[in-house]
């Protein structure tokens, strides 16, 4: 079993939301948004753009019927710009026209001035003016203040790490559609089908069972479009029930990078203190976030960077304070990883700068502070079935790390023109939300008279495969082929309040309750086959490849009869369940509790020659050993580990986000923002599965996939920076990611 | 002013009025209603828009693979353009099948494009090898596989269609046979050659003339369908050859066939591989170097390597021509030499002499499909161990592409040593004056140009450099 829909991917078949057939009568809507970052609105004009060939309205946010408020965690964010804009890309009117072109033509119409006020593109700037989203956040564990004093050695430093771009392939678009009695259908690209409605419903002063939204697959969001589909979905159905008509909302790539979030841009400032011997004994840290204009999710985005930021080292104090800044740059949002990258990029940082003031490598102080268990993350979850250690050590036996090194340093002793470096990257992740409540799902299962099965649940497929495991999961507990198993679209009918397809959790919850919702059909059905075989209580029923069995001998009942005749002998044939994951807790007053089901871990060794006349490099290797507990797919979860792996070589390689003094996005077009292409993958990335890893959460012992690999990714900086070293043995680097080829040619030569 | 336009899409004849200056990907999504074909950038850095485009090429069909969004259909004419659509099969092709095996997709939103560039690849050669089929599908971007798995697929394809030892007198009928093509593409070579052949007709008239497009549509696809516009194609400047030992070069020529040349092959070995960092197959398909000189980026690979090669210009308007240097071509940023009624006709350079070498640098952010920071080219005659001469030029460091003539007057003479070099690096940064942008510090591209330089010297002379006093 590949992707539910390789084949018709493959063929070209698969729709996504400009594929939709539309309705007559649809109108083309394009957004005008704000210049500037910051200002007034003095005067809008709109009567110039609405005379414009083929347009048939232009909605500000005097249009809205009810609350001009879509933000999520706080609400601080319109929909439509009222008096004052925000951010460069803010949505002030929504045009409707008979065509895209125009609808864009008109959008240029619009005349507008704005009375400039002063604007804030730097954390630091934004924390230094108490421009905040929220109050300070603080981790703590132990005594921080107390432990300087035993240290042997103390380094401390400051710590960038840049934007990205999420680039899912397909932009950010909906489609509503008027329906009888009130109603919109929404037809989004949303990772958060009932986020969509929930603000829709908010904004149109509905209820929220006036509002449908359906999902069929995304092109690609990688947490782009778990909060920031919203607005496009919402400003759709607004025109669609004003004006009465279907609209169509696409952003082109253009708007798509100018309009939408980031991942967040990080500065940081960390303390370390060490043992002689490299035994971490306090660490304490301050990421200034850079949130953008509003909160949008960056509140939860920091609470997992304060979660990550001993990534999987166990340290006896840590103090961990987190600041989410309000600058003047469009909302950054959900990004892979969710912070936690942004938070051990520092440790790790912080660890290279250790090891060169203890004289030692930065492998040896990784390998003695890994997570054992029994051991106390610093927010108070226990440690249970660590792998973090069986992870490393399979890697550095498997790949010949010692091998690797020895490899690494003859190059380098025998070349001046070319330099190779290597580095360790272990990972440790928390899966669940760490905001519990969201922490649930729900599937709705349907076996149909012929015993083929259709199941609804809140999981949005996105590439990522969930429906191909939700299937599976179902093709496992009814033991069919998986051939009888669909997956449906994600539709707020069938599967309501649902939280976002986002935290790696969704195959995890919605396979989960998948499989709650099978085993009471296939209950039913086995209590139905008893009756059918006149068997008795004692007897074994099961069903096993389609085939009903008692006792472990087959009858002559199979899959497609017994739910014929289940139907007829007026069994339920549908079942919906619900889960939640279990244990999980955390109280915010002291910022302590068992926020996670369980962590994903696992380890990567990358190598990579340095051009030290051009200061470009090429990876030549990355060796992981990753933690899949019991693998659902195989075919689909190496995919997401090399997946993740090479985008988080982009973060922090070549993927640069910039702005200028006045809040403009400089890599603004796919021709100057660059996301790697087939030739800057490593020349070899090997995936190895770590044995004897269970997971009592996942269905059937599998672990979540989407995030965790990303960190991987992170390897590839120290990588490079090792080679630096090598050409500049004294020199100590700025730690800036992404470390561009420009980076690196201005730290050697410069 | 529309003509008419006939082109076959897929196994359908297309008979059109539409402005020749729309773009093929909204004919094929929009008028067409195909919707395989994805909109991903509308700049050709995506791939997600990639289509085939089949043409008579000396009696012979040829496919190519080409960026739809950038493609104007009045390049289509006569043309077969394939799409996914007209790819497939009731079942997967066997390309298609590997595609599924190795699980080279996820989203989907990118495999159309990918499935298009590579059953280009193994449609126009006979044997097949894992570069050349990572270089066709090089100009596709996917963000959700990391590519391994794409990777994994086109060996496989490799492997699976060289085992076939497919022979046949035409390449199309044993695919066809092998369920890799549609049975239709054995009908298609009749078809367009019934098209009528509109003759080569070089009458410049004050219509914006269209070469590839591949960076006039980035800008100006809009504005171009208000305006009146003409083809370079259809000037009959696509031919390259050696007069009197120079090389001529029509400006239609696309930069995928000045670099497959048997000339370039021939002279400028190390040329061929370097021209992989220009764009990506699918545009270099598309884009002319005429196109590429008047485009006039002060960064433009093209322009950057006619000037170390010191070509000159055969420029032209419909009564008389003129030949300028290249190096007094471009006057400042996005200015030239070129008065409304001209074209440049040909691009001539001399081919090097046995002492001779070649060089072309090139870093950018992301190594292939990006636009340099710093590029740079030197030509340079040496006998035993001495400079007769040296062509210098570099990219990125000032308003036009630059020929740095101090710098290679200073090395006429010298000998080849890193002292030289050193005192060249001097040279260089006083005839330079870069600025900072989205490719770089002003300082960035200051060291970078100066590391070339060094590039330059190291890749040619390595033998004759003491590396060690230029790190």
């Amino acid at each position: 079993m590949k992707n539910f829909d390789a084949v018709s991917h493959i063929k070209g078949k698969s729709i996504y939301i400009d594929d939709y057939p539309l309705p007559e009568g649809t109108l083309h809507a394009v957004v005008f948004d704000s210049k500037i970052a910051h200002g007034k609105i003095v005067n809008l004009s709109l009567e110039k753009a609405k005379v414009s060939k083929g347009v048939s309205a232009i909605l500000t946010a005097k249009d809205i019927p009810s609350e001009n408020q879509i933000g999520g965690i706080i609400e601080d964010e319109t929909l439509l710009a009222e008096d004052e804009v925000h951010f460069i890309g803010e949505p002030i009117a929504i045009v409707l026209a008979d065509s895209v072109t125009n609808a864009r033509k008109a959008v240029k119409e619009i005349e507008i001035e704005f009375e400039e006020l002063p604007i804030i593109t730097n954390p630091r700037e934004a924390f230094s003016k108490n421009s905040l989203i929220a109050p300070p956040v603080t981790f703590s564990s132990g005594n921080v203040s107390d432990a300087w004093n035993n240290c042997d050695t103390i380094i401390d430093g400051t710590i960038d790490s840049g934007g990205q771009e999420h680039l899912y392939l397909e932009t950010q678009g909906a489609i509503s559609i008027p329906i009888e009695g009130n109603k919109i259908k929404i037809i989004s690209s949303t990772q958060s089908p009932t986020g969509v409605q929930r603000k829709a419903a908010k904004v149109l002063g509905v209820p929220m069972h006036q509002v449908e939204v359906d999902v069929l697959r995304l092109g690609g969001a990688f947490g782009g479009k778990e909060d920031q589909a919203t607005v496009w979905g919402v400003l759709s159905a607004l025109a669609a029930f004003i004006l009465d008509k279907p609209i169509k909302l696409v952003l082109s790539r253009e708007d798509d990078l100018r309009m939408t979030g980031k991942r967040h841009p990080y500065s940081s400032d960390y303390k370390m203190g060490l043992t002689k011997d490299g035994k971490i004994l306090a660490y304490e840290v301050t990421f200034y976030q850079n949130a953008g204009a509003v909160a949008d999710l960056s509140t939860a985005v920091l609470d997992r960077t304060l979660f990550h930021a001993t990534n999987c080292y166990y340290i006896p104090n840590v103090k961990a304070t987190g600041i989410s800044c309000k600058t003047n740059l469009p909302p950054n949002t959900a990004f892979r990883g969710f912070g936690g990258p942004q938070g051990m990029f520092v440790i790790e940082a912080a660890i290279v700068k250790a090891a060169s003031a203890l004289g030692l490598q930065a492998y040896d102080i990784q390998r003695i502070n890994l997570l054992k268990n029994n051991d106390l993350f610093y927010y108070g979850q226990k440690v249970e079935n660590s792998q973090a250690i069986s992870s490393w050590d399979s890697a550095v036996n498997l790949f010949n790390s010692k091998e690797l090194i020895e490899k690494k340093n003859k190059f380098n002793k025998n070349n001046s023109l070319f330099k190779k470096g290597i580095s360790f990257m272990p990972i440790c992740f928390g899966i669940s939300f760490t905001s519990s409540f969201l922490n649930q799902a729900s599937a709705l299962v349907h076996v149909y008279t012929d015993g083929s099965v259709g199941i609804s649940t809140g999981a949005v497929e996105m590439g990522q495969g969930v429906n191909a495991k939700i299937a599976t999961a179902a093709s496992k507990i009814f033991s069919i082929d998986i051939t009888k198993v669909k997956v449906e679209s994600t539709n707020t009918t069938r599967a309501a309040n649902t939280s976002p397809t986002a935290a790696s959790s969704a195959a995890d919850m919605n396979g989960n309750a998948t499989i709650l919702a099978c085993k009471q059909i296939l209950n039913r059905l086995i209590d139905f086959a008893r009756t059918e075989l006149n068997a008795s209580e004692e007897d074994d029923i099961k069903i096993e490849n389609e085939k009903v069995f008692i006792n472990g001998e087959a009858s002559n009942l199979i899959w497609s009869d017994l739910i014929s005749k289940a139907y007829f002998g007026r069994i339920s044939l549908s079942a919906q369940a619900y889960y939640r994951t279990p244990e999980i807790y955390f109280d915010r007053d002291i910022n302590k509790g068992s926020p996670f089901a369980y962590h994903v871990y696992g380890t990567a060794i990358s190598t990579v020659t340095l051009d030290v006349i051009r200061g470009t490099y090429k990876f030549d290797s990355v060796k992981i050993m990753h933690d899949f507990g019991k693998s659902l797919n195989r075919n689909i979860d190496i995919g997401q580990v090399e997946g993740a792996l090479v985008q988080g070589i982009g973060w922090m390689t070549i993927e640069e986000i910039r702005h200028s003094a006045n809040g403009k996005l400089l890599a603004n077009t796919l021709s100057t923002y660059k996301v790697p292409d087939i030739y800057s993958i490593p020349k070899e990335i090997e995936v190895k599965f770590l044995e004897n890893s269970e997971n009592r959460f996942g269905p059937f012992n599998s672990k979540a996939i989407g995030e965790p690999p990303f960190m991987y990714g992170i390897g590839a900086y120290f990588a490079i920076l090792d080679a630096m070293n090598s050409v500049r043995p004294n020199k100590e680097f700025e730690i800036s990611a992404p470390l561009t080829p420009e980076k690196v040619l201005l730290a050697l030569y410069s | 002013m529309a003509e008419n336009i006939e082109f076959f899409l897929n196994a359908k004849k297309i008979s059109t009025n539409v402005h020749p200056a729309k773009t093929l990907l909204d004919f094929i999504r929009v008028d067409e209603s195909l919707k395989g074909t994805k909109e991903g950038c509308r700049e050709g850095d995506c791939g997600a828009c990639t289509v085939l485009v089949g043409e008579i090429n000396n009696d012979q069909l040829k496919y190519k693979s080409v960026n739809s969004c950038l493609y104007p259909i009045g390049n289509a004419d006569g043309k077969h353009v394939v799409t996914i659509e007209g790819l497939n099969n009731e079942r997967l092709t066997p390309i298609q099948e590997e595609f599924n095996n190795e699980g080279a997709t996820q989203c989907g939103f990118c495999t159309p494009g990918f499935v298009n560039s590579l059953t280009g690849y193994v449609i126009e050669h006979k044997e097949l090898n894992n570069i050349d089929a990572e270089t066709s599908i090089a100009g596709n971007i996917c963000r959700c596989t990391g590519y391994s798995s794409i990777k994994r697929t086109a060996e496989n394809v490799v492997e699976k269609i060289n085992s076939l030892n497919l022979e046949s007198q035409s390449r199309i009928i044993a695919l066809v046979e092998r369920d890799i093509l549609p049975k239709y593409f054995l009908e298609i070579e009749e078809k367009l050659k019934s098209f009528d052949i509109k003759p080569a007709n070089k009458c410049i008239s004050k219509s914006t003339i269209i070469g590839g497009g591949t960076d006039l549509f980035v800008q100006h696809a809009d504005s171009l369908m208000n305006e009146d516009v003409s083809f370079a194609k259809n000037f009959g400047l696509n031919n390259i050859q050696v007069i009197d030992n120079e090389c001529v070069v029509g400006a239609s020529i696309t930069i995928e066939e000045f670099k497959n040349s048997e000339i370039i092959k021939k002279h400028f070995p190390s040329l061929m591989k370097q021209l992989e960092m220009f764009a990506s197959l699918p545009i270099r398909n598309s884009a002319t170097i005429g196109g590429n000189l008047v485009n006039a980026s002060p960064i433009g690979d093209s322009a950057i390597i006619f000037l170390a090669l010191n070509a000159k210009l055969r420029i032209c308007n419909n009564n008389n021509f003129r030949i300028i240097n290249l190096n007094q071509f471009h006057k400042g940023y996005k200015t030239f030499d070129l008065y409304e009624d001209e074209i440049i006709e040909d691009i001539i350079f001399q081919l090097p002499t046995e002492n001779e070498y070649f060089n072309f640098e090139k870093v950018s952010k992301r190594t292939y499909l990006d636009i340099a920071s710093v590029n740079s080219a030197l030509n340079i005659s040496v006998t035993n161990r001495i400079i007769n001469s040296a062509h210098l030029s570099a990219g990125g460091i000032a308003p036009i592409p630059l020929y740095l003539s101090e710098t290679s007057n200073f090395l006429k003479g010298k000998g080849v040593s890193s002292e030289t070099i050193l005192d060249a690096l001097n040279i260089v940064q006083s005839e330079i004056s870069p600025i900072s942008d989205i490719r770089g510090s002003a300082e960035y591209k200051r060291i970078l140009l100066s590391q070339l330089l060094k590039a330059h010297f190291i890749k040619l002379f390595p033998e004759l450099i003491d590396v060690e006093v230029l790190l």
